[in-house]
């Protein structure tokens, strides 16, 4: 199974069938409250006001997560990262694939074809590890995290995410490898 | 700053919030219906209770999840009212950006199977003991 590139370089990834996904998940879950409306009207009702109590308490946050994607996508540039995330320097490219890893945005599966390219070109797997655990701190949603679970909920579960992401990285480090193989299906050329 | 690169990143943005917009919507809504229909006791008999084992169970159920992580905390917010401990819910939370199990075939696939399935099975293994570390830690912060 081999991923056709595209003209960028690469691989088609079907997103739009995962756009689709959202609304059919949307509509299903609409289906089920009309489900529950016919059968318990007052069940319905009070899942209702719920959904109305939870939404209403997001939606300030859901402003500032926007302002946040915004400032990721005008300041970070995917090159920025490419070209320092590429270099294995020891201690600062764990420091720098962490904070890449953080500042990174969008579906995990964007990355994997910039990490196979990176890894090609000489990126050590253990950065490509904790680039891919640190990436589970989602900046612009810590708000969210935060209104719902405490500041300082949020602040002790980030930092030993970090202290995680740098596990990772060493125990991936301490996993014999292979004899050389070519891995992956993208090539660098 | 050109305008061009103000527009393109505001229209990027608007992209990624529309797309996510419609599994938020559906998840709150769902989560909505889950608190008000399920009885608090189906929590109880899901998880005991036992800070290792609602570790595990949180872990086991973040891994085959997937979705936005704003999902699993909205989830994770509507499982702590319906009184499930904050291990288990870290342990999701961890579990649903750490571990990957719906990507598994992806990143086998562009990052290497080997590499694949061992940073999946580190991360879960990491999800049950950084959801421990995170209760202890909270406890003795109190």
């Amino acid at each position: 199974m081999k991923p056709h590139r595209q003209e960028n370089g690469s691989p088609a990834v079907k997103q739009g069938g995962s756009k689709r996904g959202g609304w059919i998940f949307l509509a299903s879950v609409i289906g089920a409250y009309a489900a529950l409306a016919v059968l318990s009207p007052v069940l319905a009702e009070k899942s209702a006001r719920a959904f109305l109590h939870l939404a209403w308490s997001l939606l300030p946050v859901l402003l500032l997560v926007f302002a946040f994607l915004f400032l990721g996508n005008l300041l970070i540039r995917e090159s920025f990262i490419r070209r320092y995330a590429g270099h294995s320097s020891g201690w600062l490219g764990y420091v720098f694939a962490t904070v890449t890893g953080i500042l990174s945005t969008g579906p995990i599966y964007v990355w994997y074809p910039l990490l196979a390219d990176l890894k090609n070109k000489g990126m050590r797997e253990t950065l490509i590890a904790v680039f891919l655990y640190n990436r589970a701190i989602k900046l612009p949603w810590l708000p969210v995290l935060a209104s719902y679970f405490g500041l300082k909920y949020t602040l002790v579960l980030t930092c030993w995410m970090i202290l995680g992401g740098l596990v990772e990285g060493l125990i991936m480090e301490r996993i014999p490898k292979r004899p050389q193989r070519k891995q992956g299906v993208i090539d660098s050329s | 700053m050109t305008r061009a690169r103000l527009h393109e990143a505001f229209t990027r943005t608007n992209r990624m919030f529309v797309s996510a917009l419609p599994i938020l919507l559906g998840m709150l809504l769902l989560v909505g219906m889950v608190v008000s229909i399920l009885p608090r006791r189906f929590s109880h008999t899901l998880f005991s209770g036992q800070p290792f084992w609602d570790a595990l169970e949180g872990a086991l159920f973040g891994s085959v999840a997937t979705g936005q992580p704003v999902t699993s905390y909205i989830l994770g917010k509507g499982l702590l009212e319906a009184d499930v401990s904050l291990t288990a819910v870290t342990a999701l939370i961890l579990s649903w950006v750490t571990v990957g199990t719906v990507q598994l075939p992806a990143e086998s696939l562009f990052l290497g199977k080997r590499f694949a399935l061992w940073r999946n099975a580190i991360s879960f293994v990491l999800a049950v003991a950084i959801s421990l570390l995170v209760t202890k830690t909270l406890l003795l912060l109190r």
